[in-house]
């Protein structure tokens, strides 16, 4: 696994790969999403208390996964590049946090555009929203603190504490609908029993939440060659890809 | 359902189509970020290597 894991790590063979798995990744999450959003929209039954307005849970719910999903992943690479100097995890870190931002983002304004139909208002500071709204900010941090070093290594150092730091946000985020009284419902999908939602409202979101996973796949495979590129700048397997 | 029906989403077209204009939104500017930094970094390393080249002969 060793032997695997540094072959993985070198540079050339990671950007080989990666170029590889991307079109695997691009198509298959561009049918799921596709399939889920007809599903979602047309085929999933109305709620019959929320009406349609329901529907926009197949574009929220996945986002707000996805937001949480990626931060787990950043930090662990963060993580890995800090304990086992890895500059490729460190490289795959700085590839996620974009992505994770705009998930962030399309949770917390797909959250506020069903919100205020439902609760008749576009924001509250409750704990549910104001934890999501510190993962964004933790994304941007992030980001603003790689790039205001020069030094490529020291960047990676020092976003790597604040991403590992930050992952403390992930379970208050997932946690605060029961640790504080909040407007946001409670979970209804990740709950140990069984989930508080109809089978038929369910598969589309089981469908979307996999159509997602394989875009964020397809993302950081473009984003992570781009980052490898831009970090061995003078390496000479790089006439390869002349 | 028929179309107007669909579109009119039982009221909340305002609502669901724009959270779903903006995912789509999100989702292609990914995308497009995505694509133009590989390609933007790949045309860097091409040119720096043409510059090497030239330089050594």
């Amino acid at each position: 696994m060793w032997t695997w894991l540094h072959k993985f790590a070198s540079p050339p063979h990671a950007y080989r790969l990666l170029g590889k798995m991307a079109p695997w990744f691009g198509w298959s999450s561009l049918a799921l999403i596709v399939l889920a959003t007809w599903w979602g929209l047309v085929k999933a039954p109305m709620d019959y208390q929320q009406k349609d307005a329901f529907r926009i849970l197949y574009v929220h719910a996945p986002s707000a996964w996805m937001s949480m999903f990626t931060y787990v992943v950043m930090a662990v690479a963060a993580g890995i590049g800090l304990v086992w100097r890895i500059k490729l995890a460190h490289a795959a870190a700085a590839a996620a946090a974009p992505i994770g931002a705009s998930f962030a983002f399309l949770a917390l304004a797909t959250g506020s555009i069903w919100g205020k139909p439902m609760w008749g208002t576009w924001w509250v500071w409750d704990a549910r929203l104001t934890s999501e709204l510190i993962l964004l900010f933790l994304y941007l941090g992030y980001m603003a603190l790689r790039s205001s070093f020069d030094d490529p290594q020291r960047a990676d150092r020092a976003s790597a504490v604040l991403a590992i730091v930050g992952v403390i946000n992930v379970p208050i985020i997932h946690y605060s609908v029961e640790w504080w009284s909040t407007l946001h419902q409670p979970a209804s999908v990740t709950k140990l029993d069984r989930p508080s939602i109809a089978i038929a409202m369910l598969i589309p979101l089981f469908i979307m939440i996999a159509g997602f996973q394989l875009y964020f796949g397809w993302a950081i495979c473009r984003r992570l060659r781009g980052e490898i590129l831009r970090r061995e700048r003078n390496a000479t397997w790089l006439k390869e890809i002349n | 359902m028929n179309l107007r029906e669909f579109l009119h989403m039982s009221g909340y077209a305002g609502f669901v189509w724009t959270a779903y204009g903006l995912t789509a939104v999100v989702l292609l500017a990914n995308w497009w970020a995505a694509r133009r930094i590989e390609a933007e970094q790949q045309a860097s390393a091409r040119r720096r290597m043409t510059i090497d080249k030239e330089q050594r002969t």
